[in-house]
């Protein structure tokens, strides 16, 4: 079902993660992924699954989550495994017809496979760990500086804010008016890919109706509150780094490091 | 004879995520075909869950579903054909018309059962005709029409499939007093036409008194009791203490039972008020059916 995708979900908790500052989460979040992409080899990469682990014990989220974020890409995991192993020379180990199988190819798909759900897995922290509202509202804060260039950075935050806020409202929608459908005996499991495609109308044409409503219905609630857009606008949650937020900041580097290290020396 | 059943039913959304949460718990009931079942209980009950489970939308986690003493999930694969058999009419199923004309709309249920044209162009006028659909608004986007009608058109949609069970999600959700007694007026006649089973869910104690023979009444997702209309508003202490109520009159009569002022406190209806009233005055009148 459509539930299942926990990609983006936030859960509530108490954790050390969860108390983090969203802006230091991003951070780190973002030197993460240079850990991922710097390491050269497999015992660099093994630091930045190691800091994964570690992060994602920290956040007392039980482990079957993980499985559940990295369901939906299954299949792309695969086809970039599988691609891999044809891309890279190396020794032959066996030949199917034209279609050389190497040691080269097999190890570089491994390392692809682990460092891309390594990068999935690690994003799925910050969201699980971070509610959508303070995420934007760090990115906003992160994007601060682009002002000067009459970026709307404000407009972009909000935007966000709305989108996102909306993802689990209109997948409840959708599950509503497919149960609907289907309880009027639409099909949309068998039949003719053409069948297939029309059978979607019945759920598309109720949807955008439903979201052109919540559009109005939420422009119009904005405005009977004077929204006005970013300029002269306070926030009752003031965002404070403290010294945890610091010390999460210097383990990062400290794991980064010895990436960068570990590669150096071999 | 019992034509629809549950066995034990139970279902949990969201398990092994922290949202986990028992909708339904274990619920075992038999309802009896033809005549009008309700069903009651407070917000977040499990009402919508535990009908969703009749024609198969929802699998149960454990338990079973039996249509005429079948399991619907026989083999693991749903009934073929079983939405057809039981019908459901979503809360709000306004929000799920779609087509260019309200005769295209009611006739998506009968077109998927594979009927041939003129089956489907009787059944639509059939439905449309209960439901007082002239030719007019039967040409008309159903995107045009004012909420009480396309409610309406909604409804026609499932009736037109003609479902030996059809299960009503709050059909009156929404609607003014005069919109809610015309959608029980349509759903009692249809009933009392075609000999269908009919099962509607509903906060409003009123309308349950008037249109239900027998009540469900859930409570944290089990099942409180299932019996006539009258014994269920017998226990109304228990009622309260579940956020649930009594009919204001039944109230206004045990007070004056209390008061020695009325013989009979079990009166639900108005119609059986002015007839209690009446008697009492030596008088003939009023309407004890509703
Ligand atoms: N799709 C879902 N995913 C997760 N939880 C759900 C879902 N649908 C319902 N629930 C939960 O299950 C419980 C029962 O919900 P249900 O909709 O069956 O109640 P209800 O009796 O119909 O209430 P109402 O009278 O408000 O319509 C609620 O606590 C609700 O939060
Ligand atoms: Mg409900």
């Amino acid at each position: 079902m459509l539930k299942d995708i926990t990609i983006g979900q936030y859960f509530p908790g108490e954790s050390v993660i969860h108390r983090l500052d969203a802006r230091v989460k991003l951070i780190i979040t973002m030197l993460f992924v240079v850990m991922l992409f710097a390491a050269k080899g497999f015992f660099s990469l093994a630091v930045g699954v190691i800091f994964l682990i570690m992060a994602y014990s920290l956040t007392g989220l039980s482990p079957t989550l993980v499985t559940k974020s990295l369901k939906p890409v299954v299949p792309v995991l695969l086809v970039t495994a599988v691609i891999n192993v044809f891309f890279f020379e190396g020794n032959e180990i066996f030949r199917l017809g034209f279609i050389s199988i190497t040691d080269g190819g097999l190890i570089n798909s491994a390392f692809m496979l682990i460092r891309v759900t390594a990068l999935i897995a690690g994003s799925s922290v910050l969201t699980y760990t971070t509610s959508p509202i303070e995420l934007t509202a760090a990115i906003e804060k992160l994007l601060a500086p682009l002002k000067i260039f009459k970026f709307p950075v404000h407009e972009l935050a909000m935007m966000m804010t709305i989108a996102l806020r909306f993802i689990p409202t209109f997948i409840e929608e959708t599950e509503k008016i497919i149960s609907a459908q289907k309880a009027r005996g639409a099909d949309f499991e068998t039949g003719s890919i053409r069948d297939r495609a029309s059978a979607v109308v019945p759920v598309i044409v109720p949807l955008f109706i439903s979201a052109f409503r919540r559009a109005e219905e939420l422009a119009l609630a904005m405005e009977c509150r004077c929204y006005r857009g970013g300029e002269g606008r306070t926030r009752m949650k003031q965002m404070k780094a403290g010294p945890a937020d610091i010390a999460a900041l210097i383990i990062t580097f400290v794991f980064l490091a010895c990436v960068v290290l570990i590669d150096r020396m071999n | 004879m019992s034509i629809l059943q549950t066995e034990n039913l139970t279902c949990v959304y969201g398990k092994g995520t922290p949202f986990e949460r028992t909708a339904v718990d274990n619920v075992s009931l038999s309802i009896e075909k033809g005549g009008i079942t309700g069903i009651i209980g407070h917000t977040g009950s499990g009402k919508s869950t535990l009908i969703q489970h009749f024609n198969g939308l929802l699998k149960p986690c454990s338990g079973r579903v039996l249509l005429d003493g079948k399991d619907i999930w026989e083999g693991g694969k749903i009934m073929p054909g079983l939405r057809f058999r039981v019908g459901l009419v979503f809360q709000y199923p306004e929000y799920q018309l779609f087509e260019e004309t309200v005769y295209k709309d009611i006739s998506f249920g009968p077109k998927n059962m594979k009927l041939d044209q003129n089956e489907i162009d009787a059944r639509v006028h059939e439905a449309a005709e209960l439901f007082e659909i002239d030719e007019k608004m039967l040409a008309a986007s159903p995107f045009e029409l004012s909420g009480g009608q396309k409610r309406r058109v909604a409804i026609a949609g499932v009736m037109a499939m003609r479902p030996e069970v059809i299960v009503f999600d709050e059909p009156a959700a929404g609607l003014d007093p005069k919109g809610r007694r015309a959608v029980f007026d349509i759903i009692g006649k249809y009933s009392r036409n075609t000999g269908c089973t009919v099962i509607v869910v509903s906060h409003s104690m009123e309308d349950m008194a008037c249109i239900a023979d027998r009540l469900i009444v859930m409570n944290h997702g089990s099942l409180f009791c299932h019996c006539p209309v009258n014994e269920v508003f017998s226990r109304a202490e228990e009622l309260t203490k579940m956020g649930l109520d009594v009919p204001q009159v039944t109230k206004v009569f045990s007070e004056l039972k209390k008061r020695g002022l009325a013989e009979d406190d079990n009166v639900y209806t108005v119609g059986q008020a002015v007839a209690s009233i009446m008697k009492r005055l030596g008088k003939k009148g009023g309407d004890p059916a509703c």
